[in-house]
């Protein structure tokens, strides 16, 4: 249904061209992507069925003996190992997270620096930045940044007191403003929100003059002396599962948010204005038109970019190789590094390795294809 | 108020139903968010801005407690990325001593013996650098040209099967990096391309297209066929619509999708460590395999990095016109 709905948009221009024109419109779509394919083929497929083989056996990339076929075996042993169904879930978590975040994350910049202002190209490439360096080197830097002793990440968390005096500021500010808006245009919501931002401006206030006491709990992670080891998965001293993840989700966030932004800035910029301008004859707020213009506008895109996130969430390797290596104990451990551990580190199971790599293939064909399905069903609907 | 006629518009026009919006409040408003996305960019920023200082540490600045932002610049982690060193032997330490103190040594020399180590060679550094080069380069250049006729034959024409096709082009890139290496490396050594420039290139371009295709379909699918259908009525052939109309309006995809494939083709780090030894290794391998070299010599690697960030940069820069320009330019309204 969705092969339809998405040709119907494509029209035919010269339907009514002799039929030389047609038959040049054929050689000239053989000739655009053909090229690809054969590559493509060569390079890929090959590959792909090369190790589907090699799933059924039970070869060694190390020893000189040829692959014995084992038909099911390596199949039934992972389905049926329980530390991998774990390794699996982790993978989950952090596909979730950090593809999560980031979407949030990169959605909101680009809204931010969609509005021209000076300099704003200049920030936006800077902001781009992080995604340029090659994920291993972040691995190996943030885990400089993370070191409890002389990196830098807890000395900015124990900053951040700052940061709640200038929230205290903004808040206050907002709050002022949309109270002053309310004033003028009688709206409730308005009311509501700038009573809110002044409720968190007084709560930013105490935060900073208290010293953290109001949040006990926070207490210590600001502190700089006691602060976590983050890799370690260690907080003065006691172990805390899970802070590990944390550390590689931030990092990950860090890096791609920018990805997310820059695909969800072209689609905005492409959004034609005069939508806007009908919605705002009509009279229509902005967070209508936020629901019913940008978003509907924008989803296209942002499901391209999510789907790419999530495809390289289930493999993401680089990054945790060079920070985590897995560790500590295997919180960290995602699939496709339990996998490189199969493969070639000590063990060499290519035949498992291979059989894994298919189970892996399959979730990620099936999560995009419930992706593509729901990005074509909105072409559709457009 | 008083100077509205009875017979006039219902109520006055305040700024609030303005269409252009250029009030006091979202003047300020458009300030405070400028501030808000500078405050973000620096943010962003801090963990490049600690590489490069970094880079510029000595050894002991690195592991100080707590982390220091003044300190004293050194040259040696540039020295040290740049250079094959060995520990100077006692016997000889009285000389090179003497050589410091009488300026026999250069510069490069001088750093290094401070840090006890002597110069024995140049590293091979620049060699990866320039490996990373040709090969990020050039298989940039395939993979978007052969995307941008893929993606332009699947915008625009009924393809025979063309969501499996599409689909098909995205799932090769699915396979972890780890897994398809075996296999390829069995290939590779049929066809002789291990550890050759040219294996690269193609591995790259192959694994680059499918991420142009689907890019490029997309910034493609967004430029009004209307123009395409005005052109062809003028009597234009295929040909000449696709590279006198859709080139460009393409080309801020087409921008986007070149740095896109740039930056994976650049940074790849899993194809890289298996499947180059010598003669074709690129940076990334080369960097990470400084960890094990006696202790972690974190301004080598600093440097190292940064000299690795800085080409991509500046191409990011000298496209970020197109990059961030809209795609239609609002030209054509649908």
């Amino acid at each position: 249904m969705s092969i339809e709905s998405t040709e119907a948009v494509v029209q035919k221009p010269d339907q009514k061209k002799p039929q030389r024109r047609q038959l040049s419109d054929r050689a000239i779509v053989n000739l655009f992507i053909w090229p690809a394919l054969i590559l493509l083929i060569a390079m890929n497929v090959f590959p792909l069925f090369y190790s589907l083989y090699l799933g059924f056996t039970d070869y060694s990339a190390i020893t000189r003996q040829q692959p014995q076929w084992v038909a099911f075996e390596n199949f039934s042993k992972i389905l049926n190992d329980e530390l991998l169904w774990k390794y699996f879930a982790t993978t989950g978590r952090f596909a979730l997270l950090s593809v999560g975040l980031q979407t949030i994350v990169g959605f909101s910049l680009a809204m931010l620096v969609n509005h021209k202002f000076k300099g704003s190209g200049l920030l936006t490439t800077l902001i781009l930045i992080p995604m340029m360096i090659s994920p291993v080197v972040v691995g190996l830097f943030w885990k400089l940044m993370y070191n409890p002793t002389f990196g830098f990440f807890n000395l900015l968390i124990g900053y951040t007191k700052f940061l709640f005096l200038a929230f205290f500021a903004a808040s206050l500010f907002a709050a002022y403003f949309l109270i002053k808006r309310y004033i003028s245009k009688k709206k409730i919501y308005l009311l509501i929100t700038g009573i809110l931002f002044g409720v968190l401006g007084v709560v930013g206030f105490l935060a900073y003059f208290s010293d953290y006491s109001l949040f006990g709990f926070l207490s210590g992670f600001f502190n700089p002396s006691t602060a976590p080891d983050m890799l370690a998965s260690r907080f003065a001293g006691t172990p805390v599962p899970g802070m590990a993840l944390w550390a590689v989700v931030i990092v990950d966030v860090w890096m791609w948010s920018p990805f997310v932004m820059l695909l969800v800035l072209s689609g905005l910029k492409a959004i034609p204005d005069y939508l806007y301008e009908a919605a705002a004859i009509d009279r229509a707020s902005s967070w209508f038109q936020f629901w019913r213009i940008t978003l509907p506008q924008v989803a296209p895109l942002l499901l391209i970019a999510i789907l790419f996130r999530t495809i390289e969430a289930f493999k993401a390797f680089d990054l945790v190789m060079g920070m985590t290596g897995g560790g500590p104990g295997d919180q960290t451990e995602l699939i496709s590094v339990n996998l490189y551990r199969q493969a070639f580190l000590g063990q060499w199971r290519t035949g498992r390795a291979s059989a894994l790599a298919y189970i892996i293939l399959i979730i990620i064909i099936a999560v995009s294809n419930l992706y593509i399905r729901y990005l074509n069903q909105m072409k559709g609907e457009d | 108020m008083s100077n509205f006629r009875e017979d006039g518009p219902g109520y006055p026009v305040t700024e609030a139903t303005r269409v252009d919006k250029v009030s006091p409040e979202s003047r300020i408003l458009g300030k405070m968010r400028a501030l808000i996305v500078a405050i973000i960019a620096i943010v962003m920023l801090i963990p490049v801005f600690v590489m490069i200082m970094t880079s510029f540490k000595a050894r002991s600045d690195i592991v100080s407690v707590p982390p220091t932002v003044v300190f004293k610049p050194s040259l040696e982690g540039f020295v040290f990325l740049f250079t094959e060193r060995a520990v100077v032997a006692k016997a000889r330490q009285a000389d090179f001593k003497a050589a410091a103190e009488t300026g026999e040594l250069n510069i490069i020399e001088r750093v290094a013996f401070e840090a006890g180590q002597e110069v024995t060679g140049p590293s091979d550094y620049v060699t990866r650098l320039k490996n990373s080069l040709i090969i990020a380069g050039l298989s940039t250049i395939f993979s978007v040209s052969l995307g941008l006729f893929a993606a332009y034959a699947f915008s625009r024409f009924d393809v025979l099967g063309k969501d499996d096709l599409l689909f098909f082009i995205l799932s090769t890139r699915m396979l972890p990096a780890v897994v398809v290496t075996i296999p390829l490396f069995l290939m590779f050594r049929q066809l002789n391309l291990n550890d050759t420039h040219i294996g690269m290139v193609l591995l790259y371009t192959v694994f680059n297209l499918s991420l142009a295709t689907w890019l490029l379909k997309g910034f493609i699918d967004e430029i009004p066929i209307e123009y395409e259908e005005a052109a062809l009525v003028d009597g234009y052939s295929r040909w000449q619509t696709f590279h006198k109309i859709v080139l460009p309006q393409a080309v801020t995809g087409i921008a986007a999708t070149t740095v896109f494939c740039l930056i994976f083709a650049w940074n790849e780090y899993a194809f890289a460590l298996m499947l180059t030894s010598e003669n074709a290794r690129t940076a990334p391998p080369s960097i990470a395999t400084m960890l094990g070299r006696g202790g972690i010599e974190w301004s080598a690697i600093a440097a190292g990095s940064l000299g690795f960030l800085i080409p991509v940069v500046i191409v990011v820069f000298a496209l970020r016109n197109y990059l961030l320009r809209g795609v239609t330019f609002g030209a054509v309204r649908k």
